[in-house]
């Protein structure tokens, strides 16, 4: 197996009088893998970012980036990283194609090859038409975009980005996760992802590391964070409410019951069961049903299983709680 | 060209960019001094006539104003820019770009130097108009011009180290009253051997921005000068030193990476 493209050992970072944000994180993070950090607000995922990227020294601990001490070698690592941090750091005078062109400078890309990169990348992230416009009249997700374009200027081998679709609509969520996913499988690149929602996590990396209070308590590809905590469950929910108990003993061939609030459920005991032979066999029964739904396990599911709390909100609560704490 | 060189280039044409994008940026360093020169030479005209004043043109005696309000506006002009950059996130971007620290602050400085010397050219312009002759002549133009850029520079990093050391734009702002109260209490409106009220003296005489107007004023109304040439020049190249030296280390701290 080749040296993983990033690793932490007991990464540490410890605010002055503040909380420790990230507390003793391991991981690695393959080349050519998209890694989803997935946690709730100030869980930590930025500091490690920040650390990751050489923008703020560990406390204690190590990091290697592209083989490189975060620490001992940074502008090493800064050669090999692009990162695009949490807030689209633009300049609102400066149209998009200037951005490029001062990041192709500032990174020693020669003269000549300037403008070839910047038209490139313009195109590439959907920007041709808008490149002339300053970025103030740019919206969230143009400006993610350039963002993104960017951190990609020198061709990096390891891209961080921090939480790249937070406040963005449907539309440029989608976009950005298609050229994501791209930079992975066409182009090489590592790409190290934090965000906060589940779906992104789901959809495009290949394997998760949640973190909660600056550790990481669950990591593995999203389908065996899923399998860890628990089976698929089919809840059936009669046409007829006296039919509850004869739909529940159908269910129960296929796996364990478990509690349903208007019909039957069960946890299925076989991954290989299908929806439909439940539907079957409650029909060659004769029962009618008004509802059949198929629940899989979700990494809220993961979260919740190893926090004790659902990420949904789990942020804002610590938020309350420290507000209240400071109140 | 170096990639240092390469570096500041961008980074100073980034900054002059910046500025005349934002119209009260050059407007306000440009029109607010004249206004004041217009109003001082009208209300104040009668000083010409006090024995000793050096000049009969009030306009020439004045027209020194303008070049130390600029800077102050280059002040601000700069120190609100880079806080923004630090607010925004924009100087982590450009931390991790191999640009050297002092080529964003040369780039930026650059910028400020640049502005500075559009203005000097727009206040002499302003003051050929009216009338004032250069004593020093073409050679004490030139003169000017250098001072302008060096006054620039100075204020310009006193601005820039703000900025760093506190990261905030309104912190920058904040110095502006502070700098203008120098400026009050300086010989600006008469000479130092006419100001009759002994403190305000001793204050204008203890503070250095009357050796820089002073020494814009030599070349316009003496001609060449020495002893004022060498205390505005000697001034304003230690405060630039010093500033220069100051906003570096507050850079270094500022992009501590790894």
């Amino acid at each position: 197996m080749p040296d993983p493209a990033i690793q932490a050992d007991e990464l540490v970072r410890q605010y002055k009088k503040g909380p420790r944000a990230v507390d003793g994180i391991d991981l690695a993070v393959q080349p050519g893998e998209i890694y989803g950090f997935l946690g709730p607000n100030g869980a930590g995922k930025s500091t490690t970012v920040h650390m990751l990227t050489t923008l703020l020294p560990p406390t204690s601990g190590s990091a290697r980036v592209a083989g490189f001490d975060v620490v001992h070698q940074g502008a090493q690592v800064r050669m090999h990283i692009g990162a695009a941090l949490q807030e689209a750091a633009l300049d609102p005078l400066l149209t998009g194609r200037e951005h490029l062109r001062l990041q192709a400078s500032l990174q020693g890309i020669p003269r000549a090859e300037r403008t070839k990169r910047s038209d490139e990348l313009l195109g590439r992230v959907g920007l041709r038409e808008a490149a002339d416009r300053k970025v103030r009249g740019y919206s969230g997700g143009m400006k993610r975009r350039l963002d993104l374009a960017l951190a990609l200027v020198h061709r990096p081998e390891i891209l961080f980005l921090d939480e790249p679709t937070t406040g963005l609509d449907i539309q440029s969520r989608t976009a950005l996760w298609g050229e994501v996913s791209r930079l992975a499988s066409e182009d090489g690149v590592t790409v190290f992802l934090t965000t906060q929602y589940l779906e992104e996590a789901d959809v495009l990396a290949d394997r998760v590391g949640i973190i909660d209070h600056g550790r990481i308590v669950a990591e593995g590809t999203p389908a065996a964070l899923k399998a860890e905590v628990g089976r698929s469950t089919v809840e059936a929910i009669p046409a007829d409410a006296a039919d509850v108990e004869r739909t529940a003993t159908i269910l129960d061939r296929f796996g364990e019951l478990v509690p349903s609030t208007k019909g039957a459920a069960v946890r299925l005991e076989d991954g290989h069961v299908g929806l439909a032979e439940i539907v079957r066999a409650l029909d060659h029964e004769g029962l009618r049903a008004e509802n059949i739904q198929l629940h899989q396990p979700s990494l809220d599911d993961v979260f919740l299983a190893k926090t004790g709390r659902s990420l949904e909100g789990a942020g804002d609560e610590d938020e309350q709680g420290l507000a209240m704490e400071s109140a | 060209m170096s990639a240092f060189a390469d570096q500041v280039y961008v980074l100073g044409r980034r900054s002059v960019v910046r500025t005349v994008r934002q119209p009260a940026n050059v407007v306000a360093p440009l029109l607010f001094p004249m206004l004041l020169l217009a109003v001082n030479s009208g209300g104040l005209k009668a000083e010409t006539n006090l024995p000793g004043f050096p000049t009969n043109s009030f306009v020439a005696f004045a027209l020194a104003v303008p070049f130390i309000q600029g800077a102050l506006f280059a002040t601000m002009n700069t120190g609100t820019d880079l806080a923004r950059d630090i607010q925004t996130g924009f100087l982590n971007r450009l931390t991790l770009t191999p640009m050297r620290g002092i080529a964003l602050l040369c780039g930026q400085l650059g910028g400020v130097v640049v502005l500075s010397l559009v203005q000097a050219a727009v206040y002499l312009g302003v003051g050929l108009i009216t009338g004032v002759r250069i004593a020093s002549g073409p050679a004490g133009v030139l003169t000017l011009f250098a001072f302008a850029a060096l006054v620039g520079l100075a204020f310009g990093a006193l601005g820039a180290f703000a900025a760093l050391r506190t990261g905030s734009g309104e912190a920058v702002q904040s110095l502006f009253p502070a700098f203008f109260v120098f400026l009050f209490i300086s010989s600006m409106n008469i000479p130092r051997n006419l100001i009759e009220v002994t403190w305000f003296r001793d204050a204008a005489t203890a503070n250095p921005v009357s050796y820089l107007l002073e020494c814009v004023r030599s070349l316009i109304i003496t001609g060449w000068d020495g002893e004022a040439l060498a205390l505005g020049f000697g001034i304003a190249s230690v405060v630039a030193i010093v500033a220069l030296v100051a906003s570096s280390w507050a850079l270094r701290v500022r992009m501590a990476r790894s």
